[in-house]
């Protein structure tokens, strides 16, 4: 169906924690400088699926493929290795350390065994120029001190200095006032216009038709559609998420096949 | 890149104050004021408990501002200094370690054991207690992380449970007495009054030298930085402390005209030592940041990749190892390794020196230096308490209320900075 393949694709994820199903042969695209929005109810599998992408929950089957070739992602690492990122929803920022070391906390840059300072706080300068980051005081500031809004801002530019490719946004406006709202969803979308491939997760439909190209909702671990965020209605994918489906969008009920 | 450059970029990004930000000491000292109010209170409280206690025990008694008693007191806090040391990388990460003290005493054991009954050297003997720390914090370390015990619990059993050992070791009432030279010497002799003076003038340069390149370094990169006055400011407190000290300890102050006792005690070098080493493998190494993270918030160092478990049981291990150096110390300076070495109080004042110096019992913050400062503070009020012939009732209640009183601070503070939005 559509002209590019998928930059990350998942193919029947399968994930059950003891006797719990949670995720039924679950395929995902993101594709490469769009905004692909996951729906779903609570408990619909969301977070799970976000976990078995970041490869905190390995997947039980199911096939992962980056870039058109199959991979193994095991843990955090072999994920951000690939180059896919995830902010989550409570941010897992420390607090007590400040931007800078946020944002190269587990990767830092050395010179040697010594830490080098310099390197990093010039380069969380730039990425957080890059974005057009206007509300941070300094790069110095602890996070402690920062609002949510400015705390996710630093969560996602951790993903631009990485040059991460793929982007997992956990519900990056759950806590966030109008304002803040505004200035994340701006964000996102500067995001993937620079080439990267965003997938949002969210509850708030507003957000989704905002930014997001591709919906994809989810209905008890299963894939109740993939389509174009063009194509549907507010309407429609409030059944999707509710009901599982939605009489008038036949068109889009099996993405898989179109694979 | 150039300054130009890096500001104008700043300015676009809409942090520019962070170049501008404390340009002047004035700023800078507002700052301060404003982050102490916000609950970020350092150093502060301990420094200023100190030299109110100076004061007040001054006053009590002629003898504590002697030469001899300032030397004693130096010496004497050495221990605690470095077991409360020992307890800063593990309340970093918002545990603890009750049997600090007494693997200290086990480990102490070991070496006196080995030096008098098999006649090892001293250094093979010194190596065998440090091992023996080692292991220790390896097992609880282990226990903690991989097992999930809290470090409250494994401690406490191993408080008991290496009590026994030490009994074991050198039998009921017992006590070895530790009169190899090397060792002894730690506690017991002097530096040369010249090299005293060198070593000191050497430390001061060296740090005068690190600190003006680093700001020059950080200027001209255009980073954030401190006011030179503040920069200039630190090196003269560090070079006001250092000679003083060093004057002090290099006076003659032996009551007996006809042996002379002059020069800096070896504990002194160090611990300055131990200071050096580990404000750089907190301050500046990716092992330090990741203890830092771990404390601040375990699940989001887990996140970017860092081995926790890894991180808890170093610290286990840097601990008690940080201990059996402490027992040594404390056996230097006793003479002897006894069935009660590293029990008792040797623990809360150790926990405390901590605490005191602004080390949070809660995880996340802390530095090598609150060890130097609380310990200071620990070994100030027994010297002091000590000299005024107190009855022991009163050492306990004062240094239990002293405790309890850095513990409120932390914690209030902690609540203040929660409220403020201050790291």
């Amino acid at each position: 169906m559509s002209e590019t393949a998928p930059l990350l694709e998942l193919r029947g994820i399968n994930k059950s924690f003891g006797v719990v199903h949670v995720l039924h042969d679950v395929d995902l695209k993101i594709y490469a400088g769009q905004v692909t929005a996951l729906v779903g109810d609570n408990g619909a599998g969301k977070s799970t699926l976000v976990k078995a992408l970041a490869g905190i929950y390995p997947a039980d089957s199911g096939e992962y493929i980056f870039d058109g070739k199959p991979v193994t992602v095991h843990g955090p690492k072999d994920a951000s290795a690939l180059g896919i990122e995830v902010v989550y929803q409570d941010l897992a920022l420390c607090e007590n350390l400040d931007i800078v070391e946020n944002m190269f906390l587990g990767r830092e840059k050395k010179n040697g065994v010594i830490l080098d300072e310099t390197t990093m706080e010039s380069k969380a300068r730039e990425a957080l120029t890059s974005l057009s980051v206007r509300t941070v005081k300094s790069v110095r500031q602890s996070v402690a001190s920062l609002s949510g809004g400015q705390r996710q801002t630093v969560a996602i530019a951790k993903s631009v200095l990485w040059n991460s490719r793929v982007v997992l946004l956990d519900e990056p406006t759950a806590a966030l006032g109008v304002a803040q709202t505004r200035q994340v969803l701006d964000l996102v979308r500067r995001l993937a216009d620079s080439g990267v491939g965003v997938l949002l997760i969210s509850h708030n439909l507003t957000d989704v038709f905002e930014v997001a190209d591709r919906i994809t909702a989810l209905y008890l671990g299963r894939v109740a559609a993939d389509v174009a965020t063009k194509d549907v209605t507010s309407r429609q994918v409030v059944e999707l998420i509710t009901t599982g489906h939605s009489s008038d969008l036949d068109g889009a009920q099996s993405p898989s096949t179109t694979a | 890149m150039t300054d130009t450059v890096n500001e104008r970029e700043a300015e676009e990004a809409g942090f520019a104050s962070d170049l501008t930000q404390s340009h002047t000491l004035g700023e800078s000292i507002q700052a301060y004021v404003n982050r102490v109010r916000g609950g970020e209170m350092g150093a502060l409280p301990s420094v200023l408990g100190l030299v109110v206690l100076f004061i007040v025990f001054g006053f009590a008694n002629d003898r504590f501002l002697s030469n001899l008693n300032m030397a004693n007191l130096l010496t004497q806090s050495g221990s605690i200094i470095i077991l409360a040391m020992a307890l800063v990388p593990v309340l970093l990460l918002g545990d603890i370690d009750l049997s600090a003290g007494v693997a200290g005493g086990v480990s102490a054991c070991v070496m006196g054991v080995l030096l008098v009954d098999h006649g090892q050297e001293w250094y093979v003997s010194v190596a065998a207690a440090l091992v023996t720390g080692a292991a220790i914090g390896l097992i609880i370390g282990a226990l903690v992380a991989k097992l999930g015990i809290p470090s409250f619990v494994v401690t406490l059993a191993f408080f008991l449970g290496l009590q026994g050992v030490t009994l074991k070791l050198i039998g009921e009432g017992g006590s070895v007495r530790v009169n190899q030279e090397v060792i002894s010497g730690i506690a017991n002799s002097n530096m040369d009054v010249l090299w005293g003076w060198i070593c000191a003038i050497a430390i001061i340069a060296a740090f005068a030298a690190l600190k003006l390149l680093q700001h020059r370094r950080k200027v001209s990169l255009g980073l954030q930085h401190q006011p030179v006055a503040v920069v200039v400011a630190q090196i003269v407190v560090v070079a006001a402390v250092l000679i003083g000290v060093t004057y002090v300890l290099n006076q003659n102050r032996s009551v007996n005209p006809n042996f002379p006792i002059e020069g800096i005690p070896y504990v002194i070098p160090m611990v300055i030592l131990l200071l050096i080493f580990w404000t750089f493998m907190l301050g500046r190494t990716t092992w330090g940041r990741h203890v830092y993270a771990v404390g601040g918030n375990s699940e989001a160092a887990r996140r970017a990749g860092i081995n926790v478990d890894r991180i808890r049981i170093s610290v286990f291990i840097i601990c008690s190892s940080m201990a059996a150096l402490s027992g040594i110390v404390a056996a230097s300076y006793g003479g002897k390794v006894s069935t009660s070495s590293g029990g008792g109080n040797v623990l809360l004042y150790a926990v405390g020196a901590a605490v005191i110096g602004g080390t949070s019992l809660f995880g996340g913050k802390g530095k090598a230096s609150d060890a130097v400062i609380g310990g200071l503070v620990i070994a100030t009020i027994a010297n002091g308490l000590g000299l005024l012939a107190q009855a022991s009732y009163i050492n306990f209640l004062v240094t239990g209320g002293v405790l309890l009183l850095a513990a409120s601070v932390d914690a209030i503070s902690r609540r203040r900075r929660s409220a403020t939005g201050l790291g």
